[in-house]
């Protein structure tokens, strides 16, 4: 029975959509935007879930003192630090007690990790009834302190400069910076890979070149013909070869789709 | 070992800082460069253009910061275009990011669109961009394929407010506007696979017109799709962000960007052209001291 309910699940639901699909009529729309809320809701499940799951990797990265370890608490400190962030914002003309409120949240949060990890009971304890009295300084911050507060069920906190700034500062210039990084790379494995070893290696070569020229302004007369070239290889051979990849994709898609409706592929249930 | 052996082995790390020089010094150098303009981005150029005043267009800003270089000045540039039209906007953002994106986006069009500017020889007159009136941004949610399957039956289903907490049904700019079929076209800016989710769930159930930002490597993927008529535009890469900022009349992140990655291009055409030079050469002088 544990087996035969998602099954018939997935078999009347994943029919369902494929019809309803032709079908424009009014109650068909209705189902069908009830199952994208059910989607939505399901899918912020998954959410929590990836959360948990990425504060149980860290905590247990940090007790069992796993190679870079420390890394896990700046990745803690990371997604509680942007929590408070987005769930808080200043209503006042000045921040008050918010930033020192802020690092005794973390510290306290970092005492029950630590109590968390830590082998010996003893300091456990200790850690964990230091963890919660720093966690009652900060209520009794919260409370007292007029100039901020939070906002769970609006989007105040989306417009929290502190929020705003981590994100623009320091999230921007990280991501960015790595994949700029991809250049240097590209380009070093460019130069080692691309090797005229035989006629079809020779080929690319000239395609990858012309393409790579394309649009280039500095190369006078040359320029027009160099477009022209690209725009050839990019429309005639690429589009030929890109289509049938997407239609094999395509009919790869419906067969395996077609499995998992029928019952043939199982594997989305954890096991085969 | 001779010249061509040690072209054949050369530390990776002189080809990075060779690049790296390159890279500085055409940044360095205050030289223009100039922007040869393709098909694919003046039929997006000239489609805004010609749309009436008060038409609503529909940007998707589906990139996270590792994308700025590239897909930014495109989303800088067709904002700024749309404002200076008199168009209004729906932005979403359908990756884990883009919120951040956009909203950093918005701040900066809104603020540069206050100053009088001439594009084309045509002046415009400095103006406040209102929330809700002249653009409205829905913001984020997870599993873009359903979310742009449930905007296809009403931007509500999928964003009863907007990115702010505010009731779309409240927003001036949203009264009558139900989905895809309110909407002139969809400029999807993307780095990822949200683009297939655009082409696939929106563009192929809803038939709205589409049109593509990408970066650089992902653009080749795409011209089956402008080949069929599916899209009727692509901007590939920081070169095409350079070519809308120049039919705009707009120079700006990306024509600046171009003195640097001109440069960066054709050294690492001319490292590739080296390399097969020492691997040719020295493919022969084995073959002689084989015989």
């Amino acid at each position: 029975m544990r087996r035969q309910i998602p099954f018939a699940l997935v078999f009347i639901f994943g029919t369902f959509m494929v019809f309803q699909y032709f079908v424009p009529h009014e109650t068909s729309e209705w189902i069908y935007e009830y199952l994208l809320d059910w989607i939505a809701i399901i899918g912020i499940f998954a959410l929590a879930l990836g959360i948990w799951s990425f504060y149980k990797v860290s905590v247990d990265k940090i007790k069992d003192k796993n190679e870079d370890w420390p890394y896990s608490v700046i990745s803690l400190s990371g997604l509680f630090v942007m929590i408070f962030f987005g769930f808080t914002a200043r209503t006042g003309e000045s921040w008050g007690f918010y930033f020192p409120a802020l690092l005794i949240l973390t510290a306290g949060l970092g005492m029950f990790t630590m109590a968390y990890t830590e082998t010996s009971s003893s300091k456990s304890k200790t850690s964990a009834m230091i963890g919660l009295g720093l966690i009652v300084v900060f209520v009794i911050i919260s409370i007292m302190d007029n100039s901020w507060n939070f906002y769970f069920y609006t989007q105040e906190g989306l417009k929290n400069i502190a929020f705003i700034s981590f994100f623009e500062h320091i999230m921007i210039p990280i991501q960015a910076t790595m994949f700029s990084l991809l250049a240097f790379f590209i380009s070093s494995a460019a130069y080692r890979a691309f090797r005229a070893r035989n006629l079809l290696s020779s080929i690319l070569l000239i395609a990858a070149l012309i393409v790579m020229l394309r649009f280039n302004p500095y190369l006078g007369p040359v320029s027009g013909l160099m477009a022209d070239g690209a725009d050839w290889l990019i429309n005639v051979p690429n589009l030929a070869a890109k289509r049938a990849i997407i239609i094999g994709i395509g009919l790869g898609i419906v067969a395996t789709s077609l499995k998992v409706l029928l019952g043939i592929e199982r594997s989305y249930m954890g096991k085969g | 070992m001779n010249i061509f052996e040690k072209m054949m082995s050369l530390d990776r790390r002189w080809v990075f800082l060779s690049l790296l020089i390159v890279c500085v010094a055409g940044y360095a150098s205050k030289s223009e460069t100039p922007i040869l303009i393709n098909d694919e981005v003046k039929s997006i150029y000239n489609f805004i253009d010609e749309l009436p005043a008060g038409e609503i267009v529909f940007v998707a800003i589906d990139y996270d910061p590792n994308a700025l270089a590239e897909l930014h000045p495109m989303t800088y540039a067709v904002m700024e275009h749309c404002f200076r039209k008199d168009l209004k906007v729906i932005f979403t953002a359908l990756s884990q990011n883009g919120p951040g994106m956009a909203d950093l986006a918005i701040r900066d069009i809104t603020d540069s669109l206050k100053f009088d500017r001439t594009y084309n020889g045509v002046e415009y007159k400095g103006k406040e961009i209102v929330n809700g009136v002249d653009y409205t941004f829905l913001g984020y949610k997870p599993y873009f394929a359903f979310i742009i399957l449930g905007m296809g039956q009403d931007f509500r289903l999928q964003f009863p407010t907007d990115y702010y907490g505010t009731p779309l049904d409240s927003l001036p700019m949203m009264q009558g506007v139900l989905n895809y079929d309110d909407v002139a076209c969809v400029i999807d800016i993307s780095a990822g696979n949200i683009t297939d989710a655009w082409i696939t769930y929106g563009q192929g159930k809803y038939g709205f017109k589409l049109a593509l930002g990408l970066t650089g490597v992902m653009a080749a993927d795409f011209y089956p799709y402008l080949n069929s008529g599916q899209i009727f535009g692509i901007m590939g890469g920081m070169l095409g962000a350079a070519q809308y900022e120049k039919l705009a009349d707009n120079p700006g992140l990306a024509i600046d960007g171009m003195r640097v990655q001109v440069p960066a291009h054709i050294f690492i055409i001319f490292f590739i052209l080296m390399g097969n030079v020492g691997f040719i050469v020295s493919r022969r002088a084995k073959a002689r001291g084989g015989n």
